[in-house]
């Protein structure tokens, strides 16, 4: 990691700190928590890490960007921080300026789909958008009648938004636009479209994963111990010694892949096999950790693990719930096994050594 | 935070994809020679003297050695190619693969200089096999309870007892062996061990080859008899041999040669179901190789840590943990992915006769060099609970 890439890793860690304290967010009933820390996010420039100086952002570069998401991941960070920084990324391929505020990504499953109509207008739904209704702005993804594609910058109170919850308690809404007008739209730079989206989409959300699972093995050693049972601490008992093994190489894995994959799209010029092959595994063996790993935490906490007053779930559960976002593991592992098997059986092995 | 594990994305530099290019086509000629079939795994217990001369002479064994042992003073990272190109290929590496690995680098670090000079360049040039003399009758995994004795007489030690599952014992020139040279104190039971070099053939020394339920026949009982080994074979502290052991476990628990011994499974698994997979065998497809590219990233990892001169023990031993669970594993999963696969594929004779073999290999993949309750039980002490 370069020193630069430490310092603004360093400066969202000290915000996360000091700002987004899980216990305290977890005893705060009314929200207040949120205001402060996206203020103190903003005024440092991250959640428009990803936009050059010209077009309104910090000009961070993905490295850096992708440091930060890692370390919101082991925060378990519940404002848009890391829909806006995508946002930002996704306007930016298009040369389309940033506003200022919370944004998201439309869409954020690979199955939904915005059409740009003959009048120059959007229409569409999408499903399952992070954070759409505290969104003041959509970046948008959008395929015109001749296969173009676009990317427009939406005003989200043109949209219907329909709130709903993803599995930890996040804001996972359903976007619906009817022949709504964009404050900008500009064609998608060649070769780019939904799969890059999603790709990006679902490297940003193993990175996730990946911090959150950190902080579950973090919490589940220390809880161990400390907590005694049968006259002795229960990180005394092989059995449970194992299972805390097993969550760090659950941990470990989601942690390679994730970075791996984030290394990948930071050093690649354009989203070939190589560079799918790296994103689609990081989000489809993330998941997998998430559900593992995230077991075996709850496992070590026993009943006070399944509290609403303990943090745990902030983990446990906003992991589960970055599983479904930008294209779920078994959706990536279709795809992925799809392009294997078009590549034939005797260029897998020289597609993964190539990594 | 307690854990403070690091993966950091190494990637192989540059020379490694030229030295990637000659493995490949030195493999392919060989196979094309008829030395070995890359599509029958099940023959490694067949012995392949003249291949392994043939690898020595490409300077591929040894490789990361200094030149005034026959070694080439190249990276971890180059020898990672190497090992991964020839297991990929099912080359029949049996022969130098412990010596390269595991033998080489304990005598370059204890051996006296005038062993190192006779013996590790023959190894450099493919001409010695190793064997590792750990396991005895009543000490597995329990590596400190071994009883085998090396009692101190004239020059030297004379040898009696025996060791276990010692793979290769029957082709070996030399094993590396731990004997007991004083009896476990109070305080430290690991003390009391000491390692050796011992020369294999040789009067005194019997091996009873022990059948497996691969069918085959590659590790075995040797049974030493008032056996002499001279003093100058003695490798590093006497009695101090648990200080010896820990720091080499890195490099043999992490590399490719852990989490790809069922490989070849997978390859036919994607030629049987062809071009345009349905959705089942798609999707299992791609959750195994995106498992595959995960450990491969983590254990490339690992090799470029060992390059920088880290010790990371605990993450090897993550590796070895989560790639021999894989490797056993994927031979099921494979075996369900095929259920459904054409009566009419081409392969399909060759890819359930491979996973006849690899379902009979599998239950050997996390015992052998350190058991998965070894290596959680390393990972668990990494973590600050032991």
């Amino acid at each position: 990691m370069a020193e630069s890439e430490n310092i603004v890793v360093e400066t969202a860690e000290k915000i996360f700190a000091d700002l987004a304290d899980a216990q305290t967010i977890n005893s705060d009933k009314t929200g207040s928590w949120k205001a402060p820390l996206w203020q103190a996010l903003s005024e440092a420039g991250l959640p428009l890490a990803w936009v050059p100086d010209d077009l309104g952002g910090s000009g961070a570069s993905l490295a850096e960007g992708f440091g930060v998401l890692n370390a919101a991941g082991r925060f378990a960070i519940a404002v848009p921080l890391a829909e806006t920084m995508l946002a930002g990324w996704l306007l930016a391929q298009a040369k389309i300026s940033s506003p200022d505020g919370e944004m998201t990504v439309v869409p954020a499953s690979p199955k939904d789909r915005i059409t740009l109509n003959a009048d120059g207008s959007l229409s569409g739904r999408a499903r399952g958008v992070p954070f759409a209704k505290a969104a003041k702005h959509f970046a948008l993804l959008a395929h015109g009648h001749d296969g173009g594609i676009s990317i427009a910058l939406v005003d989200a109170a043109k949209g219907r938004i329909e709130a709903g919850l993803n599995i930890g308690y996040d804001n996972s809404d359903t976007v619906t636009l009817d022949k709504v007008e964009p404050i900008t739209i500009k064609p998608a730079p060649k070769g780019f479209d939904q799969e890059t989206l999603m790709l990006m989409g679902g490297v940003v959300r193993s990175l996730q994963i990946a911090g959150a699972l950190e902080s579950m093995l973090d919490i589940s050693v220390r809880y161990s111990n400390e907590r005694i049972a049968f006259e002795k601490k229960i990180s005394k008992f092989q059995a449970v010694q194992h299972n805390l093994a097993r969550l760090a190489g659950e941990s470990a894995a989601a942690l390679a892949a994730a970075t791996s994959a984030a290394d990948a799209v930071a050093n690649a010029t354009s989203f070939d096999d190589a560079v799918y092959l790296e994103a689609a595994s990081a989000k489809v063996r993330c998941a997998e950790a998430a559900e593992k790993g995230g077991a075996i935490a709850h496992q070590v906490h026993g009943a006070i693990g399944f509290t609403i007053e303990h943090i745990l779930h902030r983990y446990s559960l906003r992991a589960l719930a970055w599983r479904d976002d930008f294209g779920s593991e078994s959706h990536w592992a279709v795809e992925l096994g799809k392009r294997v098997a078009a590549r034939g059986a005797d260029e897998l092995w020289p597609l993964v050594a190539s990594r | 935070m307690t854990a403070a594990l690091r993966f950091d994305p190494i990637r192989l530099p540059p020379e490694c994809e030229q030295l990637r290019k000659e493995v490949r086509a030195f493999l392919a000629e060989e196979i094309a020679a008829g030395t070995f079939d890359p599509n029958k795994p099940n023959r490694e217990d067949t012995d392949a003297p003249e291949f392994s001369r043939r690898v020595g002479a490409k300077g591929w064994l040894g490789m990361t050695w200094p030149k005034k042992y026959g070694g080439q003073e190249r990276s971890f990272l180059e020898r990672y190619v190497v090992t991964e190109e020839m297991r990929v290929a099912n080359a029949p590496t049996r022969r130098f693969f412990v010596a390269d690995r595991q033998s080489g680098p304990v005598l370059l670090k204890y051996a006296p200089e005038h062993i190192k000079m006779d013996i590790l360049p023959r190894i450099c040039r493919g001409e010695l096999c190793f064997a590792i003399g750990m396991s005895e009758p009543n000490s597995g995994s329990d590596l400190f309870a071994a009883k085998t004795r090396a009692t101190k007489t004239d020059g030297g030690y004379l040898i009696n007892g025996s060791k276990i599952w010692t793979s290769s014992a029957h082709i070996a020139d030399y094993m590396i062996a731990i004997f007991r040279t004083s009896p476990p104190t109070k305080e430290n039971r690991r003390h009391g061990l000491t390692q050796f070099l011992v020369k294999m053939k040789q009067p005194g020394i019997q091996v009873n080859p022990i059948g497996q339920i691969t069918g085959q026949y590659e590790f075995n009982e040797v049974v030493f008899t008032d056996y002499f080994v001279p003093d100058d074979h003695v490798l590093g502290e006497i009695d101090g041999a648990w200080k010896q052991a820990t720091s080499e476990l890195a490099y043999e628990r992490s590399g490719p040669e852990r989490f790809l011994e069922t490989y070849y499974v997978l390859t036919e698994l994607v030629r049987a179901v062809g071009d345009k997979p349905d959705t089942r065998s798609a999707e299992g497809i791609g959750r195994l190789v995106a498992q595959l590219h995960t450990m491969r990233r983590m254990s490339v990892s690992v090799a470029g840590m060992l390059q920088a001169g880290k010790e990371p023990v605990v993450e090897a031993s993550i590796v070895k943990d989560i790639g021999t669970v894989w490797e056993q594993q994927l031979p099921h999963r494979v075996r369900d992915l095929a259920a459904f696969v054409e009566e009419t594929a081409s392969n399909r004779e060759t890819l359930e006769k491979q996973l006849e073999f690899a379902i009979r290999t599998a239950p050997k993949l996390t015992i052998q060099g350190g058991t998965t309750e070894v290596l959680r039980g390393i990972i668990a002490r990494g973590l600050g609970l032991r």
